[in-house]
């Protein structure tokens, strides 16, 4: 790959929307009431987050991500907070698996319109080395629902 | 010094700023060609076959061994056990010299500077045998404290393990003033991880007066896969076999069996005599260059990177000055993740290592999750400092950063 194409690369990975969600993350913190918390750890680059979870139904009702990361797990997590709160629980599993096909470089799940804002994280895809940072959210949500489902 | 016309993968990729040889090294073309020529020209069994071929193939591997034994200061060469490299030959010594000798209520003792590999086997075998696992803690700026480590020491005290080179920080430790500290204190034997240290200055095993020393291959211009362990023939000699199986057998009753001697006792199965012959080139190569002119190029580079990177607003450098530390700089930039860093520099062509470094006790009690880390070789130069400081700076573009 030129130069070029891999500077381009870069850019897309970083675009605004990331380092926004980097710089001024949504739902991070702690809720008061929790029904799941899951720590979970990048063996990789030492990265973790705890995300914790108040079900509502079979679903999110409320969730907080605490730890920290880099910009790509960091906007991860608070994009995924963002969109998954409120939902079902198969619905947010249906998320999750388009927003792990668009890991895989499926091109269909790019331009997926459920994926809302995540599909800012295309980008990701052509970066292996940080697929794992983009999914370490999205795994310990689904540790959490699976303690929720049984 | 010009060494990049002499390793292929530099010399093809002219943008390409290789700054992590503290992972691995690039291959110097010498080497590339010794491993083919022995596939070519003398592959065979060592130790097996009658026919020439086979002693032809035994001839190159011990001449190997006998190579590599003199470059790191060993007069008998079989003293000089092969391994697949410092991992397990740390293995091999914990697994073996550990299993015979650590009881109920001994102490080993490590540090907080080791590499996974010089903390987990030793932490494993305090658990197997009840013994305590003591680690002696660090200095503010990343130097082992021996005051802490002289508390530590004491009767119980069977090992003391430690690394001369620390691959996270490039801390170099005082390792005589260790040996004597722990040879004042203690009965202890001397375990000292040399991955980062044999690649990089001139070491001699018998000067440094530990009980073994082991290295990696592949981290001084050698081929993956093949390291080795060096120890004192009186204890190798008293040791167990790590692994058993063909050639390192005298004797197989129904029974019982007999062990070879030195080397062979812990080489079991067919040696990798192909990349001990392409460690020896490599030693040659470095002969070639002289450690001396090795370790003064480095430290020009490191005084470079020190000085124009510790001039970036927002950056902090880990670890004791450059003066005592050898070929790393560990570093992270505020506002943005070494994660991060390492993906931005990537896109100019820059190779740096972002992570604990295998090194999380470290990371703990730096309190940090991961650094950033630059490495340097006999084959960078001053160029690839520019790079490396042009890709923080873009970095520090894309992620916006503001001058405090």
């Amino acid at each position: 790959m030129s130069q070029p194409e891999r500077s381009a690369e870069i850019a897309a990975l970083y675009q605004e929307m990331i380092l926004d969600h980097y710089r001024r993350p949504r739902n991070k913190g702690t809720l008061e009431r929790a029904d799941a918390a899951v720590e979970m750890k990048n063996p990789l680059c030492g990265d973790e987050i705890t995300l914790q979870v108040a079900f509502d139904g079979d679903g999110v009702g409320d969730v907080r991500f605490s730890g920290r990361g880099c910009a790509i797990s960091q906007a991860s997590a608070s994009m995924m907070t963002q969109l998954v709160k409120g939902k079902g629980a198969e619905e947010i599993d249906s998320i999750r698996n388009r927003f792990r096909e668009m890991m895989l470089g499926d091109p269909g799940a790019v331009t997926d319109e459920k994926l809302g804002s995540l599909r800012a994280l295309s980008g990701v895809a052509r970066f292996p080395a940080r697929v794992k940072c983009a999914l370490l959210a999205w795994n310990a949500l689904e540790t959490a629902l699976a303690e929720r489902g049984g | 010094m010009k060494l990049r016309a002499d390793f292929p993968l530099l010399a093809n990729n002219p943008r390409l700023h290789y700054l992590d040889s503290a992972a691995t090294s690039q291959k110097p073309q010498v080497v590339l060609d010794a491993i083919r020529d022995f596939y070519e020209t003398s592959n065979a069994n060592p130790h097996r076959g009658a026919y020439s071929l086979s002693v032809q193939a035994t001839e190159r591997y011990h001449e190997a061994r006998v190579r590599i034994a003199r470059f790191l200061g060993v007069r008998d060469p079989d003293c000089l056990i092969f391994t697949r490299g410092t991992t397990e030959s740390l293995n091999l010594v914990a697994g073996s010299w550990g299993r015979a000798n650590i009881a109920r209520g001994d102490e080993i003792v490590i540090t907080a500077l080791e590499h996974h590999a010089n903390f987990v086997p030793w932490q494993q075998l305090a658990l197997e045998k009840h013994a305590k696992l003591r680690i002696c803690e660090l200095t503010e700026d990343g130097r082992l404290d021996l005051d802490h480590l002289g508390e530590l020491l004491g009767p119980k005290t069977k090992v003391v393990a430690f690394n001369h080179v620390s691959n996270a920080l490039g801390t170099i430790n005082p390792v005589d003033e260790i040996v004597k500290l722990v040879s004042d204190n203690s009965d202890a034997i001397t375990v000292c991880d040399g991955a980062q240290s044999a690649p990089h200055f001139p070491v001699s095993f018998e000067s440094l007066g530990v009980s073994f020393y082991a290295f990696s291959g592949h981290k001084m211009l050698g081929p993956m896969g093949l390291g080795g362990l060096i120890g004192t023939r009186e204890m190798l000699e008293q040791m167990p076999p790590y692994q058993t199986g063909g050639d390192m057998i005298e004797f197989v009753h129904d029974d019982r069996t007999t062990w070879n001697v030195l080397p062979h006792k812990f080489e079991a199965g067919t040696p990798n005599a192909a990349d001990a012959v392409g460690l020896g080139a490599a030693v040659e190569y470095l002969d070639g260059i002289g450690m001396a002119r090795v370790l003064d190029h480095e430290r020009s580079m490191m005084a470079s990177a020190q000085r124009r990177l510790a001039a970036i607003d927002g950056l902090q450098i880990y670890g004791p000055p450059p003066a005592q530390r050898s070929g790393v700089i560990s570093f992270t930039m505020s506002d943005v993740h070494p994660h991060d860093l390492a993906t931005i520099l990537d896109g100019e062509g820059v190779c740096i290592r972002a992570g604990h470094h295998c090194a999380q006790p470290l990371m703990r009690r730096l309190n940090i999750a991961a650094t950033a880390r630059a490495s340097f070789y006999v084959y960078n130069d001053e160029r690839d400092i520019d790079a490396l400081v042009a890709g923080i700076m873009k970095a520090r573009e894309i992620f916006g950063y503001v001058p405090a």
